[in-house]
């Protein structure tokens, strides 16, 4: 399982969290400013894994996490999860993203928070891993990025006066 | 017209979106609280608008909000509003604020029960999916109660893949609400396993390992299942899922293992894919006791390319994986030696963390100090503390593991600040004290740096065998007025109470020190300046919130005002003084104690001295524990005030399970006694300096110890390679040491093996302690076999029983069922002597079988009861056969045939010991007592009746109580002529004399009393007081016992069972 993802750039401003278990938000600041400062002070060139993250469960979780440029993407997991199949899930995410964005940089992230969550809503559901296939995903991302704008489109033309609701 | 200024307001209303506000708190970087909370009042306005486009508007905001950490709880109920929003747009934000911010105890979360009921049968799958993706984020027991038919029909009937493959995955989290859903929905999950679309496979794969992972063996049953999936499936991830579910269950199914080995190596071999390579090798780890050791080794080989690899996380993982093989198959990691030193100095902290854990399993006795060198350096390098302390408790790990095994030098031992010195080794440490005093008065010199961290990480407990060490010794001291200082800086006042106490009483002995030392001296300024700094300091501690400091504190420091008087008319106090802490320290095992009997009704606190005229015992078994000049000549107190004094020094004695006192007569007879030379205490290592102005010098000992070593070496070509061998197989098999080569290198001093157990005195009466000290100086080779031999449950006999036991063990044959049940083979197990290894995980009892002094008729059986296999054992009931001579004791009213039950129930892998009393009419022959433990093993869904059957033995030797006794006394016994004698002789007696006199002790319960040359007299008791003599003698490989006792068929059949015992060996 999945116990949280967390989002957050260079300097440790969160741009995306999600927690599979419940935390109070003061404690959920907590784990990030914690969680930052453990990766926060590793070299890029040494491993990917970290444990004792002691906000997040105990010895049986670890943090898998990626840097690109200027994020940080951390995964907290269980024993359950293959630590490198989780370090190729954030890769796919992050490839999402950026086939999603069209060159994914921490501004889309920053602005667009809310699309970051529907598009990891397509990887990873409660948890548990739901898809890993990008192709599969960014189809998802995109159908429902056309209803959206169906329906945006239906109600600005109704602001407008132009069209009337069909009854 | 009006249409424009509608449409204006509604874009103003608009005017801040998620973006803007942003953008806001971006441009607001000086005073962002406040902006935000201008920007929450805005939004409190739009969520009381109607128009749901902006009320979606303000909770997708508050998202953003909640994100930086502020609660917006207070919004639930708007969430919910626009989650019932008919807009897919809206519903989606609605559902994501909810996942953000609901949980258990948010109320409103009852209201969208039926809402989500609405959603999941959405003809829209989008709907659907936003639903479940927000379900199994909040899902609540109600919900999950409620909701559970409607995921099942989705599950079953859904005709899309996507939200098939949601609600396969929602159930796991159904099911963890709700677990009552389980049952049912099973089969369907079941079913979805086989599912033509690879991603519901692939869910309920994932589910169904969740699920196993929480209770594996109700799992068992799919094992077919997935073993086909295993074979037919290409998708790493469910592969990886499979496998990993594989590693969980084989441990309860070992045919499991074996079935898994081929298709597992298939893949290690085949698969590019390292993830997939490395569960594999996980999981064939996770059933190694049943693989081959071909499939472990290709293993280790595949661990080591990872571990050689650039690739940091792949080395981490082979380090992780490393160390799950460590725990089965310790060889053949540690022919791996040279690659995890290396990853030691890994610049990345988690491999670092990684190869610290498989170091533990690395350490032998060559390697000891090069290793804790290095990590004594890495803590000096260290920069977080997680990580020091995590180097810290290795390094004590290291060293102590299998009790100081590996330590072969103490001194550098010593001079390790943070090696473990519990308090007790340095005292019968005495060959090296002058150089552990320096030492200790160092660390102590340098307490204040330490004690801030050291409190943390409780190393503090160091500091309270330094100052006893340095208060004892302190006449090896260079500069005791500044280790006095040191000791009574206010600092100390921080540490805990017990270690305070220490200090004062120590500080008082420095006192004594500092006097002796200036009374020759014509100008007394120095010795006065002592006495007022004692006056200024001690207050601190009367003050103190610790009855014992306090208590301590007071005394002393009424003693000193006293002696400052003396001191200005000039009156030589320093004699008198120093009487007070007279007397030397010498080594306690703390198994000693068991060789000493507490005479009967012996309850009160009076030193074992004063009540030992009255004892039959022989004179001078117990030492003198009060010196006999504790008073000060000059002394003008009263005789109360004197009495108190000496009242506060035994309560601190009492407090001080090392502090006993032998009087200068066992001093004596310590250093005469026969048998002393072969204390190995005595070897002193000369090489070594003895004093050492700093703290760290590891680097020393290790060169050091490497030219020992190369001496060593060559010595032992010359001679004794054979002996030694032998020596150390017949030690017994509880050194389960490192590669061969390292067999052969011996310690420094011996004497570590004998006081590695040490504190283990502490929580012992006091009265056992004074005498036992006496009987440890006899009894010191013996004890070497005493510690070797025997490690369980040793803590666990009450004090009152004098007992001796012999251990016997049984082992249950048992037949292993496919998945989980376990038959009874109710086969009979043998009662042996001795310890019998166990290797199935079964229900396994050990008895204990001890002679109650106190009455002669009564033999107390302590029976620990191990339930090794995986069910819960209940309702045990113990019964034995009667015979006539010995019957179990059962409460009254109950029927010679019945029972008795055990008052515990046993969950899997837990012991307890029951103990059981059987009345013994005639104690001069062996008998074996059949019996039968009946007891209900329970499953989840059966439970059976188990009936076991066992012997009891009860040798001859189980009746004899270790009784010390001292020669004169013994020569008295041998000459009333009232013993009958009897004589053995065994042949081809292969071992060391004293190790077959310690052989003798330790399973036969004798005593030595005297040892000449390769001659003993050996002493023990009956617990119905029947004395029994030996005198062993041995020339070669013959050796011929003599024996006398007022019984001679116990005599005959304990000699009997002596030849026994060295015939198996």
């Amino acid at each position: 399982m999945i116990k949280a993802i967390l989002i957050f750039n260079n300097h440790g401003k969160p741009r995306l969290i999600r927690f599979y278990q419940y935390f109070a938000e003061d404690m959920q600041q907590q784990i990030i400013r914690e969680t930052f400062h453990l990766v926060s002070k590793r070299d890029d060139n040494v491993c990917n894994f970290l444990e004792g993250g002691s906000l997040i469960g105990g010895s049986d979780y670890k943090l898998i996490y990626r840097h690109y440029a200027t994020l940080y993407f951390v995964f907290c997991v269980d024993s359950s999860e293959s630590e490198l199949g989780i370090l190729d899930l954030i890769q796919v995410f992050v490839e999402t993203l950026d086939k999603c964005f069209e060159n994914v940089c921490e501004l889309d992230l920053i602005f667009h928070m809310d699309k970051v969550h529907y598009i990891l809503q397509e990887v990873v559901m409660g948890g548990m891993v739901l898809e890993t296939n990008m192709n599969e995903i960014v189809a998802q991302v995109e159908v429902q990025n056309r209803m959206e704008k169906s329906e945006s489109l239906v109600g600005s033309v109704a602001k407008n006066g132009h069209v009337t609701f069909p009854t | 017209m009006a249409l424009k200024i509608v449409k204006g307001s509604i874009d103003r209303m608009f005017d801040k979106n998620l973006q803007d506000l942003v953008r806001g708190i971006r441009n607001h970087k000086e005073d962002e609280a406040k902006y935000i909370s201008t920007c929450i009042d805005e939004i409190k306005q739009e969520l009381k608008q109607d128009n749901i486009a902006v009320k979606a508007n303000a909770v997708c905001k508050l998202t953003y909000l909640q994100m930086l950490g502020y609660d917006v709880s207070w919004a639930a109920f708007n969430i919910v509003e626009v989650m019932s929003s008919s807009k897919f747009t809206y519903k989606r934000i609605g559902y994501l604020a909810a996942s953000q911010c609901f949980h258990e105890s948010t109320d409103v979360i009852m209201l969208t029960t039926n809402q989500i009921r609405k959603d999941l049968s959405s003809p829209n799958q989008y709907d659907t999916g936003v639903a479940l993706t927000g379900l199994s984020c909040f899902v609540t027991p109600d919900l999950a109660r409620d909701l559970a038919n409607d995921i099942m029909t989705l599950v079953s009937h859904g005709d899309c893949v996507k939200r098939k493959r949601c609600s396969v995955l929602i159930m796991y989290k159904v099911f963890l609400k709700y677990p009552e859903s389980l049952r049912p929905a099973f089969p369907r999950l079941k079913e979805k396993l086989e599912d033509p679309d690879p991603g519901v496979q692939s869910a309920a794969v994932n589910v169904i390992c969740e699920l196993a992972r929480r209770n594996p063996k109700n799992y068992l049953s799919l094992a077919p299942l997935f073993f086909k999936l295993m074979t037919s499936s290409t998708n790493n991830w469910v592969l990886i899922k499979i496998i990993k579910l594989f590693g969980a269950l084989t441990p309860l199914e070992p045919r499991l293992g074996k079935k898994l080995i081929e298709p597992l190596t298939n893949l290690i071999h085949s698969t590019s894919a390292m993830s997939l390579l490395y569960e594999c090798v996980n999981t064939v780890i996770a059933g190694q006791y049943c693989s081959s050791v071909g499939s472990v080794v290709l293993c280790v080989q595949k661990l080591r390319i990872l571990i050689e690899d650039s690739d940091q996380n792949l080395k981490y993982l082979g380090l992780l994986a490393m160390s799950k093989i460590l725990k089965t198959h310790p060889k053949s990691v540690q022919s791996h030696k040279d690659l995890i030193l290396q990853c030691l100095d890994d610049k990345d902290e988690s491999i670092r963390l990684r190869a610290l854990d498989l170091l533990y399993g690395m350490v032998s006795k060559k390697n000891l100090m090069e290793i804790v060198k290095k990590l004594m350096l890495h803590v000096d390098k260290a920069e977080g503390t997680t990580y020091r302390d995590e180097l810290l408790t290795k390094i004590i790990d290291i060293c102590s593991q299998s009790n100081y095994q590996y330590i072969t030098n103490f001194e550098w031992s010593v001079s390790q600040p943070v090696t473990p010195h519990p308090p007790g080794i340095s005292v019968s440490w005495w060959t090296i004290r002058v150089f552990a005093v320096a030492q200790m008065a160092t660390l102590l010199d340098n307490a204040h740096l330490l004690t801030g961290s050291m409190q943390r990480n409780g190393i503090c407990e160091v500091l309270y065998a330094a100052a006893w060490i340095c208060g004892e010794f302190s006449e090896h001291l260079e500069n005791p007025l500044q280790t006095l200082e040191a000791m009574l800086r206010p600092k100390v006042a921080t540490l805990p109470g017990h270690i305070q106490a220490v200090y004062v009483q120590n500080a008082a002995k420095l006192f004594a020190t500092v006097l002796k030392s200036q009374e020759g001296n014509t100008d007394s300024t120095t010795a006065q300046e002592t006495s007022q700094l004692m006056i200024d300091r001690l207050p601190l501690f009367v003050q103190s919130a610790n009855l014992e400091v306090q208590e301590r504190a007071s005394c002393i420091l009424q003693l000193v005002k006293y002696i400052q008087k003396l001191q200005q008319k000039d009156v030589e106090v320093a004699e008198e003084v120093i009487a007070l802490f007279a007397g030397e320290l010498n080594p306690v095992a703390p198994k000693a104690q068991k060789k000493v009997p507490v005479p009967e009704g012996y309850l009160d606190l009076t030193p074992p001295s004063e009540s030992e005229s009255e004892d039959e015992q022989p004179k001078a078994i117990f030492a003198k524990e009060e010196p006999k000049h504790s008073r000060p000549r000059h002394t003008e107190v009263d005789e109360k005030e004197l009495a108190r004094r000496r009242e506060a020094r035994k309560q601190e004695q009492a407090n001080n399970p090392f502090y006993i006192k032998a009087s200068p007569s066992s001093q004596k007879v310590y250093q005469d006694a026969p048998g002393v030379e072969h204390i190995p205490v005595v070897q002193i290592d000369l090489s070594v300096p003895l004093k050492v102005p700093g703290l760290p010098m590891s680097d020393q000992y290790v060169k050091l110890e490497e030219e020992r070593r190369q001496k060593e070496r060559a010595e032992k070509k010359k001679k004794e390679k054979k002996k030694r061998k032998e020596k150390r197989s017949g030690r017994g098999k509880k050194h389960d040491s490192g590669p061969e080569s390292e067999e052969d290198i011996t310690p420094a001093h011996m004497v570590d093996i004998v006081t590695e157990e040490m504190p283990e005195v502490r929580c012992v009466s006091l009265q056992i302690q004074f005498s036992t000290s006496r009987i440890f100086n006899e009894l010191s080779p013996s004890s070497f076999w005493v510690f070797n031999e025997k490690k369980s449950s040793k803590h666990k006999k009450k004090k009152q029983k004098k007992e001796k036991e012999e251990k016997e063990k049984k082992k249950k044959k048992k037949k292993h069922h496919h998945h989980h049940h376990h038959s009874d083979g109710g086969g009979e197990e043998s009662v042996q002597n001795g310890t019998v290894e166990e290797e199935e995980p079964l229900p396994v009892s050990v008895y204990d079988i001890q002679g109650n002094l106190q009455d002669g008729s009564q033999v107390v059986v302590s029976v620990i009861f191990e339930n090794k296999c995986d069910s819960f054992l209940k309702s045990m009931e113990f019964n034995v056969l009667d015979s006539l001579n010995s019957k179990l004791q059962r409460p009254e009213g109950s029927g010679p045939h019945d029972g008795l039950t055990v008052p515990f129930q046993l969950p899997p892998g837990v012991s307890n010991e029951a103990r059981f009393v059987f009345t013994v009419q005639s104690i001069v022959m062996p008998q074996k007592l059949k019996g039968t433990l009946t007891f209900i093993v329970k499953n989840e869904d059966s439970s059976t009746h188990e009936k076991l059957d066992f012997k009891l033995h009860f040798t001859c030797t189980s009746y004899l109580i270790t009784t010390p006794c001292y020669s004169d006394a013994f020569a008295k016994l041998l000459e009333s002529g009232d013993l009958k004698g009897s004589s053995v002789r065994l042949e081809g007696v292969n071992m060391p004399f004293h190790h077959l006199l310690a052989r003798i002790c330790f399973h036969h319960h004798f005593s030595v009393v005297e040892r000449i040359d390769s001659c003993a007299s050996m002493y023990s008791r009956s617990i119905q007081g029947h004395h029994v003599c030996l005198l062993v003698k041995t020339s070669g490989q013959t050796v011929s016992i003599d024996a006398k006792c007022d019984e001679p068929t116990l005599l005959g059949n304990v000699l009997d069972e002596i030849k026994q015992t060295f015939s198996q060996c």
